[in-house]
């Protein structure tokens, strides 16, 4: 068994709209981000490997089980932190997650320890005796990492773990995630839309657009050697440019900072011939260049690319 | 120098139970939950006034036979008895009931219970063996109670010999009045996601339908309309259990299918509604 998940031609529908078309999609054994706009069926497919939503066609397996046939052998081995808040209502965090570790098989002196033990990891050891109704949407977020690792998944679902928290939870939280995949051994699928979260925790990607698979792999050799980038910043008349660049073989895409970034494909010329070339464009298409540097890929270029964000 | 106490994630080396068996958990924990609830325990020690009262009226006509006359120890009494619990039925289903689904509907936990190795038919079964546990100490277990008072009052089996289907009937009364209830009570819970909201819907279900019936029978003079209310179908099928003239003119297996119809509605409502995900179409 060389993937955690596989999925082989699925398709799930909602009535008439089909959240996955056909999917085929392998996600490797360590920590996998999957990602996508909204809507593009990351949460379905979660869901479906839950065996929450049942697909239309086609066959899911998750550490080498058939979902449709071993759903519950298959939910023993996986821990799956929600997007939506979720708890038990009128209960404390302690007894929450211990009971959380019993429904998963646990007895019930080993779900108590498990849970004293999983919530002094995700740092709530001093809230732990509060009720989970009074806690803040960050400590929402770590009593649901905590109920999905109490009772040791071989595999985590975390579905927009760090959604709601400041800066510094996110980073503690990411700091968590990585830790499981890298030094505890567990895998993962990070289901996100914060690129920066992905790049940070994992090591493989899945990109998911539309229902369907836009592209996958590790993210060091999707971000690798296609071509060079270069982050434009520019006065005047953007759409002239923009259709010269395209013109000229050229692909290029806006990020949030009102910096493009053009990408440069083929050989390399003489030093400073990407550069030129892209100026003369600018002259041809009279604006004026108020920024040209060279960049390096990164994860955002690699979604940027799959879902055609051109 | 080692820390004191290590912090950091470690994996599990013990034992899993199988699959299967989260529902005990449900119930368990659900159980333990409610008696913690000074409200629940008060009202459970008010329901069994009535027990208490039936117990000295025992006593005192097995002690004054002469006073037997005015208030017999018989089938009937059981069965008044059943039916005297049915106020507290309805005070228990909807203390216990209403929030059982509810909720966890409204704490978004279905999610968290689905994604464990549980079965729908585990999460129902759990929430429904709290309501039915609940029930049966206000019905069941005061009932079958009684019948043990007389034989240990009276002395003999006498009572018993006479009347053998009196611990069937009562069984089987008790039943019928709790799964109705446990299940329709249920059926509403997972309806919403406000007990409150519960408590009403199932308040105007009984006693809606229990005051058409009563509409229609001042209006036609006759009771064929009974399969109307629930509780009149409850009562129709009591009679029969306890071997009593019907109170009523709807034969007996139109009520029983009623009642019958009734807990498939509910458990089909149950099947559609406990979901991981909710599918808005």
């Amino acid at each position: 068994m060389n993937s955690a998940v596989a999925l082989d031609h699925v398709t799930v529908t909602y009535g008439k709209n089909a959240a996955l078309r056909d999917v085929t999609a392998s996600f490797p054994k360590g920590a996998v981000g999957l990602l996508g706009p909204n809507g593009a069926g990351k949460s379905t497919m979660l869901k479906a490997l839950l065996g929450f939503v049942a697909p239309d066609g086609g066959r899911l397996e998750v550490l080498g089980l058939n979902v449709a046939e071993r759903p519950l052998d298959v939910r023993a081995r996986l821990g799956y932190m929600p997007e939506t808040d979720g708890h038990i209502p009128g209960m404390n965090a302690v007894t929450f997650v211990a009971y959380c570790g019993r429904l998963a098989g646990l007895p019930k002196a080993d779900a108590i320890q498990r849970a004293h033990e999983v919530l002094y990891y995700v740092g709530l050891g001093e809230a732990r005796y509060r009720n989970v109704e009074t806690y803040s949407t960050g400590m929402k977020q770590r009593i649901k990492l905590a109920q999905a690792l109490v009772h040791d998944p071989d595999l985590l679902f975390l579905d927009e773990p760090t959604n709601g928290m400041d800066p510094k939870g996110r980073e503690e939280i990411l700091e968590l995630v990585r830790d499981l995949a890298h030094n505890k051994g567990i895998d993962l699928i990070l289901s996100s839309h914060l690129l920066p979260d992905v790049e940070y925790t994992c090591d493989h990607v899945v990109v998911l657009d539309k229902g369907a698979i836009a592209t996958s792999g590790p993210i060091e050799a999707l971000k690798g050697p296609a071509g060079r980038i270069y982050e434009v910043r520019i006065k005047g008349d953007l759409a002239p440019f923009l259709a010269a660049l395209k013109a000229a073989g050229l692909e290029s895409h806006e990020t949030d900072e009102d910096v493009m970034r053009v990408f440069i494909s083929g050989a390399l010329g003489a030093p400073g011939d990407d550069q030129r070339r892209i100026c003369e464009l600018a002259i041809a298409s009279h604006v004026q260049v108020r920024h040209l540097r060279p960049s390096l890929p990164t994860l955002e270029d690699v979604f940027a690319r799959a879902v055609g964000e051109s | 120098m080692s820390p004191i106490h290590d912090q950091s994630y470690r994996h599990y080396e013990g034992t899993r139970q199988p699959p299967g068996r989260g529902w005990a958990v449900i119930a368990w924990t659900g159980l333990a939950g409610f008696l913690a609830k000074r409200v629940f325990l008060a009202v459970m020690l008010i329901a069994w006034v009535p027990f208490i009262v039936r117990a000295v009226q025992i006593y005192v006509v097995t002690m004054y036979p002469t006073i037997g006359q005015a208030a017999p120890v018989n089938v009937k009494m059981f069965q008044d008895f059943l039916e005297q619990q049915g106020l507290f039925v309805y005070f228990v289903a909807v203390y216990v009931g209403a929030g059982l689904i509810a909720n966890d509907r409204r704490a978004n936990a279905l999610q968290i219970y689905l994604a464990k190795p549980l079965l729908r038919i585990e999460y129902i079964g759990g929430k429904l063996a709290v309501l039915i546990v609940y029930l049966l100490e206000v019905t069941l277990l005061p009932g079958l109670l009684l019948i043990v008072l007389q034989v240990m009052f009276s002395g003999s089996f006498e009572f018993l010999r006479a009347n053998a289907f009196v611990i069937p009937a009562v069984t089987l009364a008790a039943l019928v009045r709790v799964v109705v209830a446990s299940c329709t009570m249920l059926a509403l819970s997972s309806l919403s996601k406000s007990g409150r909201y519960v408590a009403v819907m199932y308040t105007g279900a009984i006693f809606f339908s229990s005051a058409v019936f009563g509409v229609l029978r001042a209006i036609t003079g006759s009771t064929r309309m009974a399969w109307i209310s629930i509780t009149a179908n409850v009562e129709q099928v009591t009679d029969a259990i306890f071997r009593q003239s019907p109170r009523y003119e709807t034969p007996v297996v139109v009520c029983a299918l009623v009642l019958l119809g009734l807990v498939v509605l509910s458990i089909s409502v149950l099947e559609r509604r406990v979901r991981g995900v909710e599918v808005v179409e």
